[in-house]
This record gives C-alpha cells, structure tokens and sequence, in this order.
C-alpha cells in the first residue's frame, strides 16, 4: 500500500506498540525509576476486605509512561471524534476520554498474560494492551488494516497476542466471557487473572449476577470491574439502579471502591485485586468453596467520568449540564492530575510535556494518514472468517455475477 | 432461508438460476468422500478430513459409509468386528469420553452433568474419573454458562455445554448468536470457539409446550455456526466426536424420545463428517427428506410404502447447516419428488429453508412441488391425543407420498 509520504521512522512508530513509544523519544528522566510516594487524591472504600493503602509507590518513569499513554489515547479519541464527524468513522463510536486512568493503571498492575475484557468502550484499552494506532483508525474506518481486518468495527476490537478479548456490543454480555476466560486459566493453570470490565449500566444486567456467582462459587481468577460514569447512555445512575454503590453489589464478594480518575489508584486498587485473586496459589485440587467468607473475586468500581456523550450520536449535554462536565475536567482531569505531579516532582519542564503531546498531535495524524490509504477490505473477505476452514464450498454473492469464490 | 450459501446472509439470491450444470454432477462412490473435492458451483462437499490421523495418533480408519444400522434390520454396518451394542445415549457418553481421552482441553459444562450424571445420563460416571472441574455442575444461568463457555473457548479450551432441554438454550441466545457465532468473524480470525453446544429437544411424552421446543429453526439464521442432528448410536456417537474436534462452534440437536435407541456400533473409533447426510434406504420413486425422531416415522410408514408397491429414498439429512446438498441433489436428480418430514413448525424451519434451497438449485429436476410436512405452528399441548396430532405421524407420510407419485 502507498504510504511513501510517510517517513520510515514515524511509521515504525507508529506500528509499535504504546510502551516502546515513550522509550523511543530518549527523555533522560523516562529510565529513571527511583521511587517516589505518592498518596492518591482520596482513600479506598472496602466492602468485605481491608481496603489498601493509599500510599502508592511510582517512580519517574511509571509517571511519565502514564502521561504519554494517556495523553496519546486521549488524542486518538479526539481524532475519532473529527474523523467521525467528517464521515468516515461510521455506524457507532463510543470515546473513551476522561477514562484513561482506568486503562492506563489497570495495565500498570498487569502482564500481557493476563487477560482483559471489556464492552464497546475499547479503543483506549485495546491500545494500553498493545494495539498500534494504524490498527485502530484502520478498523474505525473499515479497512483491511484494522485490528479486525475491518470486519468488526469500533466496538469489536481484539488484540490475541496481547490478552485482549474484546471489544463487545451487547450490554453485560462480556461478563460470561470473562468468567470463562478466567475458567480456562484456572483450567490451565496458569496462574493469571481476567479482568472484567463493564459500566454502571450493565452492573443491572442478571448475568452479571450469574457470572459473578460462578466465579465466586468456583474461585474463579476473575476481577469484575465496574467503570461507572454515572451515566447508562442517558440515564443517571440514581435513575437506573436501587443501589448505586457498584462496589456492594457483589454481596459475599469483597468489592473495592476506585478513584478512577487518578491512575496511580487504579493501579493499585488492581494489584490488590491481582494479588488477592491468586492467594491461594497453584490450585491443586478443586472443590468449590463451602464458606461464604472466603472468595477470591474481586468487584472494583471505578468511579469515573466520559466527557463524550455515550457514543457520537448522543452530544452528552442533554442529560447532564455543561458545567458539570467542565467541572469534571478542571477538578479531575486524569491527564492534569499526573502533569501536576511530574511538575510537582520536577520530572519535566512544562515545554516538554507539551512537546510530547504535540509530539502524539503528529504521530495520530499519521496513523490517520496511513489508515486512509489503507484499502478497503476485498469484497472476497465477506465470507472470510466465518468458520475456521469453511467447509470448502462455492458461494456465490446476490447476483451470482460479481462475486464468486471458494470458501477457504 | 439462505442456510446453504454460506456467507452470503440474508440475500441469497432468489432468482432461478440456469447456470446449474447437471454434467458435472456424479453420484459418488463412498469411498470418494475422502478425497480433497473442487467443489462445483455451490455444491456442499466435504472436506473428507482425515481426522483419525491428523494429531498423529496412529492412523484410525475414517468410517464414512454412514449406512445406518438398526438393531433388528440385517447388518449393513461397516463393522468388520461384530461391535457393540449400546443405548443412544451411551453412544454420547463413549463418544464424549473418547474424545475427553483423546484431548485434555475438552470440558462439559452444564446442569447437572456432574454428580447428578446428567438428566439424561449422557454424563454419568464422567465427574467421577475427570474431577469437578472439567466435568462442572453449573448452577442455572444458562445465558452466563454458555457466555463462560465461549469465553474459555476463546482461549483455546474446548468445552461441551449442555443444555437440559434445548429449550432452555432460549434464555443464551445472546451468547450463543453474538458471541458464539460472530467473533471469529468480528474479531478478524483471531479467536476461534470450538464450542459444542448440546441437548436434546423435540417432542416429547406429553412434557408440555415449554418442554417441547424445536430451537433448530430459531438457530439456523445465525452465520458462523453449524448444526447437526443425530438419530442413531452409530451416527450420534460419530457426530459428537466429530463436533468436538470441530474448530467451529457446533450445536448437536438430540431428541428426547430417542435416547433408549439401542444399536450395535462398531468397536473401533470412527468419526463422522458434520456436513454429510445419511442413506437410510436408496430408492426409486421419491426421496424422503428427514432428521432426527422423525427419521423413525418416515422408515415406519416406507414399511407401508413398501407394501403398497412404492419404492422411496429415505435420506436423514443429519447436518441441520449447512445442508448436504450434494447427497440431496443426486437423490433429487434420480427421484425427481421430495417429500420432506420434520419436527420443526411449518414456519420457518428447517423445512421451510431446505424447500427453498431445493427449489432454487435442483428445479429443473422436479416433478412434482416439494411437499414439506412439519409440527403444526402451534404450542406442543398437553393432553396426549393432541400431542399426536402436532406432529406428522406415519399415516400423514404415507398419504403425502401418495399424492406426490400420483
């Protein structure tokens, strides 16, 4: 494909994946990994556990990845959001920015082993667990370099290599899957966890509840985490739900109230889920546990904020005021919260923090740039993928004149 | 209605089509099931897999001459030994437990499969030798345990998933039809599910209308999914193996009337091909199209056929989708009447899709219009005289073929 306008070096950038971005730009503090402590902006609430501390250990480094990975993927969804608008993102999209902490310190806590999933607010996550931007603007816009080869769309991005299950469109549907996904490394072995992501609006969904108490009921390695915006599309959460406190719902199972908002709580909150997940260590035999008092699932919520509206067809101001937003952003901000404290700790000059964002400005426009001439996906790969060796047989497209192929 | 033309959804083409060529159809030895087929136009054919030898296992004879075999009829089956007798749903649980052998990513999941030792005993003695968890009691939340299926199926665990009625396999629609059918597509090829959904369904003793249900007709829409139905020991067991080793999600449609079904089957390990139908009795004058519990009505009433001079072809169609349209369509191009008895409701069943694809490929071959005769578009009754009359009995079969070779 023709992207010789695209110098070589921005376009390994622009292929590799998040983390191997902020080494490239050779800051001299980004190796630096002496400890600082930081307290994160309000304590952890417990439901059935001892909640951790609120004393977080990071170092230069952890913090300026955070800044680079947030500030890059919040500069991708503001791109989607033009790229929408001018028509060539269609059908749904769903914009992740103001939720990056989430994103961001969950993979802190975490290895590509580990699993993730998630429902349709996934761009920003597929990216933290390895996904390139041209893979993202590619499947945003239908083209044959997507992460999905252009056949899935925003809400159905998938990252194998990097643990990353998706990427779903039905509310709460994910959250089985989850369950199975730990299931399987329980079955294995292997001494890794899932991570469950779902809203505020899905925490409503019975299969949740059944899911939740499977994992309990197995020990299952699953950490069901609520990101809760406040906002099920349109209706608030006091609106939808009896008990809003996400965190409690999960009754027997100890739940943990987040910040979601500050990355470094985050972080920790899912170290803690991590760490409790694997307690009991290699699992030799199984048997279900008898007692209520002991389960390894975690709940976390997330308490955090979108400032989109639920997807680009909903403008967000209708359901909740202007200021509240702006409020958000000023007070909250994820993005401001860490620029404050590298300043604070006088890890980088405010120039080169912007530098860096501008830096991503031009690095997200290329991968626009490149993913526009991405083709189009060969009208053949309609009957691609729909079974694994399709059973090798002829089909024909509507007319039985323009396309004919041999299922592979 | 557009199960054959897989992929192509919603708008398959409806036009009469002359592009069909009848030269290149041959009726095949059985033999030839096993080599690699170009395939012709949109004939179903085969992949003919070696499945016997390809994890390097030893090479086990792939027995495709899928002749069935009842118990009290003379022995067509390919057994060379004499083999061995077995209930239907003992042939499940040695299918089942072969395959859980063969491959340590195999797991069942379902209500009560475990200790219980299933509903149906398709399970029993399972949990007892592979553990709790790969043979697990779930509670009953079928829309997350299917979801949890799936989801471990995406990493590479094959797991087997029971439904305790297929009708309760109604409240995971969602999963089974987005999840299960769609992500290896949406997600580009990344994931696949070599999820085996099962249960039996169909027509009961008077089990009621919610216990009666025939999900094969809601299924068949859903792209990236096959299904199969068995009806014998011979050909359930080699279909549960065969859909286990499947890397596409496969629902395997059981009926629970058929159960206690008694047959010799062979000793040695075969596995049958998912997308083939079955030649219960070749013939002349029409061909019987049929799956599952109805597959006994249609030989009881070509008992009467017979007596009266008729000469029918009874083929069980066994692959729900896509259809065998090969095996159909030579039976079409020799017999020239079809007759097709299912249990599904008139509406919108298997029937009612496999007349359209009839009609669309092998027009130019009938004689006479396809008659379909399907369950009543009604809730299964209760009380056992109107249960009878839901679903096509024998004397109906007979008259339908008597009407068609007029």
């Amino acid at each position: 494909m023709a992207l010789s306008h695209v110098a070589t070096t921005s376009r390994s950038q622009l292929l590799k994946p998040l983390t191997i971005i902020s080494s490239s730009l050779r800051h001299p503090i980004s190796t630096d990994t002496t400890p600082i402590t930081v307290e994160t902006s309000v304590p952890f609430t417990g439901h059935k556990c001892e909640p951790p501390s609120r004393t977080v250990e990071t170092n230069p480094q952890e913090l300026l990845t955070f800044f680079k990975d947030m500030a890059l993927m919040r500069r991708m969804e503001i791109a989607a959001d033009s790229l929408y608008k001018a028509k060539l993102i269609r059908g749904f999209c769903h914009l992740y920015d103001g939720q990056e902490a989430v994103a961001v310190g969950m993979e802190a806590a975490l290895t590509k082993k580990d699993c993730i999933i998630t429902a349709y607010r996934d761009h920003c996550i597929f990216l933290g667990r390895g996904g390139t931007l041209l893979e993202s603007f590619a499947e945003l816009m239908g083209r044959k370099d997507g992460c999905s080869r252009g056949k899935g769309g925003s809400m159905h991005f998938y990252k194998k290599e990097g643990g990353f299950y998706g990427g779903h469109g039905i509310v709460g549907a994910q959250v089985p899957l989850g369950c199975g996904l730990a299931f399987a490394q329980k079955y294995s072995k292997d001494e890794n966890v899932t991570f469950a992501l779902y809203g505020d609006g899905a925490a409503n969904q019975g299969q949740l509840f059944e899911a939740l108490n499977m994992a309990a009921l197995w020990d299952l390695p699953a950490i069901l985490v609520c990101e809760n915006n406040h906002y099920g599309m349109g209706t608030a959460e006091w609106r939808a739900a009896k008990s809003p406190a996400y965190y409690k719902r999960g009754d027997y199972v100890p739940g943990l109230k987040v910040d979601g908002m500050d990355a470094l709580a985050v972080k920790q909150a899912c170290k803690f889920a991590k760490e409790h997940a694997l307690k009991n260590g290699p699992i030799v035999n199984f048997s279900p546990v008898d007692t209520l008092e002991t389960t390894l699932v975690e709940l976390l919520e997330m308490d955090t904020y979108r400032y989109h509206g639920h997807s680009m067809s909903d403008p967000g101001s209708t359901y909740r005021t202007r200021d509240e937003i702006s409020g958000v952003r000023q007070e909250r901000d994820p993005i401001e919260r860490i620029r404050k404290l590298i300043l604070a700790h006088d890890l980088a000059t405010e120039k080169e923090l912007k530098d860096i964002e501008k830096e991503f400005r031009k690095d997200v426009d290329e991968a626009i740039a490149a993913a526009k001439e991405s083709p189009m996906p060969d009208p053949s790969e309609l009957f691609t993928n729909i079974y694994v060796k399709d059973c090798g047989l002829e089909v024909y497209g509507v007319d039985r004149k323009e396309v004919k192929t041999m299922l592979p | 209605m557009a199960a054959i033309f897989q992929g192509i959804g919603t708008t398959a083409s409806l036009s009469t089509s002359n592009s069909f060529d009848s030269k290149r159809f041959q009726f095949p030895s059985r033999r030839s099931y096993l080599s690699e087929r170009k395939g012709n136009l949109f004939v179903m054919r085969s992949e003919g897999r070696i499945i016997g030898g390809s994890k390097g296992r030893g090479t086990s004879p792939l027995v495709t001459s899928a002749v069935a075999s009842k118990a009290e009829s003379s022995s067509t089956s390919t057994a060379s030994k004499p083999g061995h007798e077995l209930l239907l749903f003992e042939a499940l649980r040695e299918g089942l437990e072969e395959e859980m052998i063969r491959d340590p990513t195999v797991c069942v999941m379902g209500e009560d499969v475990g200790h219980y030792g299933g509903s149906y005993k398709v399970t029993k003695g399972l949990a007892e030798k592979y553990g709790d968890l790969r043979v697990l009691d779930t509670p009953i939340a079928e829309n997350s345990f299917t979801g949890m299926a799936i989801g471990a199926a995406m990493t590479g665990l094959r797991p087997v998933v029971e439904g305790m009625n297929m009708g309760f396999l109604l409240l995971a629609f969602n999963q089974i039809s987005n999840n299960c059918g769609m992500l290896h597509y949406t997600s580009g090829g990344q994931f696949k599910i070599p999820v085996v959904i099962r249960g039996p369904g169909g027509v009961g003793r008077q089990l009621g209308a919610e216990h009666s249900q025939r999900l094969e007709s809601y299924f068949q829409s859903i792209p990236g999914i096959q299904m199969v139905a068995c009806s014998t020991p011979y050909n359930a067991k080699g279909l549960m193996k065969a859909a286990i080793r499947s890397e596409n999600p496969v629902i395997l449609f059981e009926h629970v009337l058929l159960y206690n079904l008694k047959e010799r089957i062979p000793d040695e390990e075969y596995v049958l091909s998912l997308e083939e139908a079955e030649m219960v009795r070749p013939g002349e004058h029409v061909t019987i199209l049929t799956y599952s519990r109805m597959r006994y009505h249609v030989m009881q009433a070509a008992k009467t056929l017979v007596n009266k001079g008729y000469d029918p072809e009874v083929i069980d169609i066994r692959s729900l989708k896509p259809f065998d349209l090969y095996t159909i369509g030579n039976s079409v191009k020799k017999t020239h009447r079809v007759l097709i008895v299912e249990e599904c409701m008139r509406t919108g069943g298997i029937g009612a899709s496999l007349t359209a694809a009839i009609n669309e490929n092998f027009h130019d071959y009938l004689d006479a219009p396809i008659v379909c005769l399907s369950s009543q578009d009604v809730p299964t009754p209760y009380a056992g005289t109107l249960e009878e009359w839901t679903v096509v009995q024998p004397a109906q079969i007979v008259t339908a073929v008597e009407q068609l070779c007029r």
